[in-house]
Parts: structure tokens; sequence; C-alpha cells
């Protein structure tokens, strides 16, 4: 019986829990390390090992912290303003026509939330993340000893993307979630009156919310491809942390000049507040398929590009 | 492009690699083989090409021209295959500041599709304690002193069992004990059946640990072999300790030996053998009988320094 223990002995390199691996090992001819194989679960510790790196950051903690006040101010704002009785004028700072529904129903704070937020602040997060992945840890030089780890290029860029992706749902959901909270605890919760007119149920206006966060949270993806892109371009994080805002700021601008509409239909964030379509009964989805598509279109280009330069580029930092 | 088959017992082997970053030519024909199971000692000035070599070793950059295999494979291709048996320090460690030192090598470890998850907590521990950072393990990294980082960045190379260490002037930034601890690791590690590949501008450093050496200038491979025969091409200096030097000169010159030098402040006289050495008793007899006074008298074994300095004709300097 013991006999078999001692032959299954050298052979359990690793389980062997009476073998400490830091104990010095008296044998005269050690066996070569064995050969060990990938696992494809194994590959899942990655992507885990990215969001513990994109969550544990401060930097991205404060941006949540911002997104989650944003819901915050507005609900505050609405509060005060209709004190007196009177509702929020239409001029409609804040988007499609949702502010003035705030003080009637808590739950378009968050829509009110979504697309106040969508414009600027949460891309401004996404573009921050999205050019910091791979430009960050090459400036810190963390990037070699990923790939010497080693990572794989192809597989260590997805696991980036998808914690960018993770990010801008996560990202999406603290704006939701932040203002259901204010909204639910400031003002009056019932029956949902659409944009179209209609009345439905709360439950029904609660599922359409969620929609509104799944479509908000696509509507991030062509950004996100496009700022890991600017980042396997550089090795500056800040860098390319800046040119993703930069050229998000820039896009948005050429977006709002009407003397470039033949551009707009292929920018980005062009058909963004087609989220607010859902709000309507029947749902009009034209504007929600195109923005899907152009979403998906950029993905499927930068994300190609990152691919190509980052699996041909050298590292050097 | 197509390398020949790999030559047995030869862990790293290069034909023709070359870099040349934008203007400059890093490294230049370099044809390198460093044998299984050696301490393998890379030597060169600083900006001599030792870190471009590595990188191109551990598939980091891509070779301008020419080829190599490590572990019997041709790098960059076969990365997947080669760098999980292959542990690395390249030009330095590199953290994660807001993690403590026991989440960076979980992080770099998580990196390895090859390193099993269960096991993971016990090699990160017991390579924390190799590189005795167990006590400093729960502070954030960017906490680290220098030698703390560069004992962590060891750390994450022994992760695994590996067949091949690459370390880039492992002993940067340690203090005289954490030097030796390295030292002395490497030579266990060696003992261990692992090849280990270092590299260092310090000589002493080089003849200390390593078994063989290769030597670099300008991006350019002078030589390369064992240490002993490296040191052995050139022959030692005899060595006079003596408040007469005058003499001591003269006399030695009538028995043949020649380049002699006079050091007023250690009051030593150096000078080589001749090609025949006579008997260094009787030469020492001859100095007394002269009437020198003989505080100190010997022959100085080369140093790979000397062996360095009669390979290049220069010194050790930065190439400009
Ligand atoms: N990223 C880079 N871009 C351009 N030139 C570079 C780059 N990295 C290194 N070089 C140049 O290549 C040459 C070799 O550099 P390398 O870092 O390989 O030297 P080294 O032998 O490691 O020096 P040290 O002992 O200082 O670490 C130097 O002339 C350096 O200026
Ligand atoms: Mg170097």
């Amino acid at each position: 019986m013991s006999r078999a223990e001692t032959t299954a002995g050298p052979g359990l390199h690793d389980g062997d829990p009476g073998h400490r691996p830091g104990e010095p090992v008296r044998e005269r001819a050690p066996a070569p390390p064995a050969s060990r194989t990938p696992r494809a679960a194994w590959s899942l510790g990655l992507f885990g090992s990215e969001l513990l790196i994109v969550f544990r950051r401060a930097r991205t903690l404060a941006l949540l912290g911002v997104l989650a006040g944003v819901p915050v101010l507005v609900g505050i704002a609405v509060r005060i303003e209709t004190r007196g009785g009177h509702s929020v004028g239409g001029d409609g700072g804040g988007g499609p026509a949702f502010l003035e529904q705030i003080s009637n129903n808590g739950l378009f704070l968050a829509f009110a939330s979504l697309a106040a937020t969508l414009p600027f602040f949460l891309p401004m997060a996404i573009g921050v993340v999205a050019g910091d992945s791979v430009a960050g840890e090459a400036s810190t030089g963390t990037l070699r000893y990923l790939l010497v780890a080693p990572a794989g290029r192809t597989r260590l860029l997805l696991a980036k993307y998808a914690s960018v992706l993770t990010f801008c749902v996560a990202a999406t959901l603290v704006v939701v979630l932040s203002a259901v909270v204010v909204g639910f605890s400031l003002f009056p919760v019932g029956d949902v009156t659409l944009l179209s007119g209609n009345t439905v149920s709360l439950s029904d206006g609660i599922l359409r919310g969620l929609l509104i966060a799944l479509l908000v949270a696509s509507s991030l993806i062509g950004l996100a491809a496009l700022g890991l892109f600017i980042s396997t371009l550089t090795d500056s994080g800040i860098g390319a942390m800046a040119a993703t805002v930069g050229l998000l700021i820039t896009v948005q601008i050429i977006n709002n000049i009407p003397q470039l509409h033949a551009l707009q239909p292929y920018l980005f964030p062009h058909y963004w507040l087609s989220f607010a379509d859902v709000m309507r009964a029947p749902v009009i989805w034209t504007g929600i398929l195109k923005n899907l598509a152009l979403q998906f279109l950029y993905a499927a280009v930068f994300g190609s590009a990152a691919w190509a330069r980052f699996t041909t580029r050298d590292v050097t930092a | 492009m197509t390398p020949v088959a790999p030559t047995p017992g030869v862990v790293i082997e290069t034909s023709g690699l070359a870099k040349q970053y934008r203007g400059t030519l890093a490294v230049d024909g370099l044809d390198l083989q460093v044998p299984r199971g050696s301490v393998f000692g890379f030597l060169g000035p600083n900006g001599s090409g030792k870190t471009t070599t590595i990188r191109m070793l551990m598939g980091l950059i891509e070779p301008t021209a020419g080829s190599a295999r490590v572990l019997g494979r041709p790098m960059p291709r076969s990365s997947r295959s080669v760098l999980p048996k292959v542990g690395a320090l390249i030009e330095g460690p590199a953290l994660y500041g807001f993690l403590s030192g026991q989440d960076n090598l979980i992080r770099y470890d998580a990196a390895d599709p090859t390193a099993d998850p269960r096991t993971r907590k016990a090699r990160v521990g017991s390579a924390l304690d190799r590189v005795g950072l167990t006590a400093a393990a729960g502070k954030k990294a960017k906490a680290y002193s220098l030698g703390m980082k560069q004992r962590l960045g060891l750390a994450s190379a022994l992760l695994q069992p590996r067949e091949l260490l690459v370390l880039d002037e492992p002993t940067n930034g340690l203090d005289p004990q954490g030097m030796r601890e390295i030292r002395a690791l490497v030579r266990e590690l060696a003992d261990d059946g692992t090849t280990v590949f270092l590299s260092s501008h310090l000589l002493d450093e080089i003849e200390q640990v390593c078994t063989h050496a290769a030597v670099m200038a300008r991006g350019r491979l002078i030589t390369q072999g064992p240490v002993a025969e490296l040191s052995a091409g050139t022959r030692g200096r005899l060595e006079v300790t003596t408040p007469d030097p005058v003499e001591t000169v003269r006399v030695l010159a009538a028995h043949g030996v020649t380049d002699l030098v006079t050091d007023p402040h250690t009051a030593q006289v150096t000078g080589e053998l001749p090609a025949e050495p006579p008997d260094l008793a009787e030469l020492n007899a001859a100095l007394v009988a002269a009437g020198v006074r003989v505080r100190g008298f010997g022959l100085r074994r080369a140093s790979l320094e000397d062996a360095f300095v009669a390979l290049t004709g220069e010194g050790f300097d930065v190439a400009g």
C-alpha cells in the first residue's frame, strides 16, 4: 500500500500536499518541470484578473462616483424647481423630453440621467478606461511581463476589450441604479406615460428601462474599440486617454454642425439618443438598429485594426 | 529564414540575430549558444545590446534579421509553448503600484494559461518566500523600495518550476546582502537543473556565479565560452609589494618580466611574466638577494576584466 504512494509521489508534482515548493529538493537529478498544457477554463483567469485591475483602480472608482452623482444632482435640481407645484419647462436641457416628467414619475429620472450622461460623461469614462487599457500597461512596463507570462497577444487584447465592455455595462448600470434610488425616494412612482402619449404599467416601464440601459451600454462598444485601438498605438497611457477623449469631443462637435450633415451618419455618436424611441408604443426600431449596426461596424473595424497593430508591434517599453 | 535543426543540449541558440531601431543598429549578427544546465553570463557595457537581445529571445520584439531558438523552438513563433517554461526579468521589474506584492504575483500568474489556479496561492507564497518578501507580501507595491521591487520581479520569474531563467541585471538596486542572496539563489536553481542566463555589466558578479559567459560590445558578440577558458586566455600578472620599487623593477626586468608598472599608492610593482616563466621561488630569492625588502609576492589571477580588456583592447565604457 505504501508502495503505491511512493511510485505516485514524483508524478504528483504540483498536487502533492506533502511537498512545499519552497523546500529544497534533495534528489540528485531532479525531473525537468512537467510540461503543462493550457486549459481553456484557466484562460478565463486572465479576464477575471483584467476586471480586478480595472475596478480596483482608484481612478475607475472616481469615474463611477462622478457618474453616480449625476442623477443625484438632476434629481435634487428637479425637486427644488417643482416645489412650488409647477413642473419643469419643456425646453429640455436634459435630452428628449424626459425632464418634465420626473416630478410625476421618479422612473423618468433614470431616462433623463442616461440622456444627460450619454453625450459626454459616460463616453468620457469609457475613453479613459479603453485608452489606458494597453498603453497604460506599456507605460508602466507591466505589458512585457504579461506577454512573457505568456498571456498571448490576441488573448490579452480580447481580455482587455471584454473588460472595457464590462466597464461600459457597469458605468451605465451605476447611472441607472443611482437614478432609480434617487428617483424613487424623491418622487412619486406609478404608471408610465410614454412619449407617444399612451400609458403603460410600472413593470412595463421598468422593462423598457432595462432595455434602454442595454442599448446605452451597447452604444459605447464602438468607442470602446476605437479607444482600444488608440491604446495600442502608443506607450503613453495618458496620451492614449487624452487622444481618445479628444477624439470623442471632436466627433461630438462635428456631429452638431449642421453644415457637416453628410458626414454625420457615419459618426459613432450619431444615433446614440435613439434609445428614446423605446419609450414609444409601438417602439420605433429604425434609429436603434442603425445605432447598433454602426457600433458593430466600428467594433469590427477598430477591433481588427487594434489586433493587427498589437500582434505585430515591438514591445520596447 | 529557415533555421537549421536545433543543436541538442543548447537552450538558447541564435544565428545572425540583428535588431535595428530607427537609426541605431542595437544588435548586429549575433551567434549565441547557451548550453543546457549552464549559468551563462551575458556581459557588456551599457548600451551594448543585452536587453535588446533578451527582448528578441522573449518574443517581445521582432528581429530585423537572423533567427533565434529558445528551448529548441523558434522564437517569437513558439512563444506560447516556450514561455511557460521560461522565467524572465527584463530591464528591471514592473509592478502595479496599487496592488500588494502578493496580488501582483497573482496577476502575473493568472496571465499564464498553463498555470493551475488551484495551486496559485501556494506557488505565490513560495515564490515570495524564496526572495525573502513574505513579510512585505501585503504591502502595496508602490511602497516598495527599489530592492524590494527587484525581489518581487524575481519572484514573478519563480512562480513555476522553469527550465530556463532569463535575468536582466538581477542584482540591480540590491544591497550587498541582497546580492549575495541572489547569487545563492542562482546557484541553487542551477543545482536543480535550471539553466540561468543572466546579463550584467558587473564583471565580478559574472565571475562569481557563472560557468559560461559571452561578451558583447556595440551590438556585436566578442567572445563566448566557459568562464575558465575566457580568463585563461590572458596570463596572470606578477605582483610585488615593496618599499624599493626601483631595484625591484631592475631585478624583474633582468629575469624577463615585461610591461612593468609601479603604483606608488599601493607600493606595488606589477608585470607580465614571460612566455616561459621562471620559477617564482627563485625569482623571489633573486629579489631578496638584491636587497629588496619584499612585503608581498604573488601571481594575481587573470580576471574577466583583464580578459575583456585583452579582447577588445579598450576599457569598459559606453560606446558613443
Ligand atoms: N526602444 C528603443 N528605441 C531606439 N533605440 C533603442 C531602444 N532601446 C534601446 N535602444 C538602443 O539600442 C542600443 C542597445 O540598447 P540595450 O538596451 O539593448 O543595451 P543594454 O546592453 O541592455 O544596456 P544596459 O547595460 O544599459 O542595460 C542602445 O544604443 C540604445 O540606445
Ligand atoms: Mg539593459
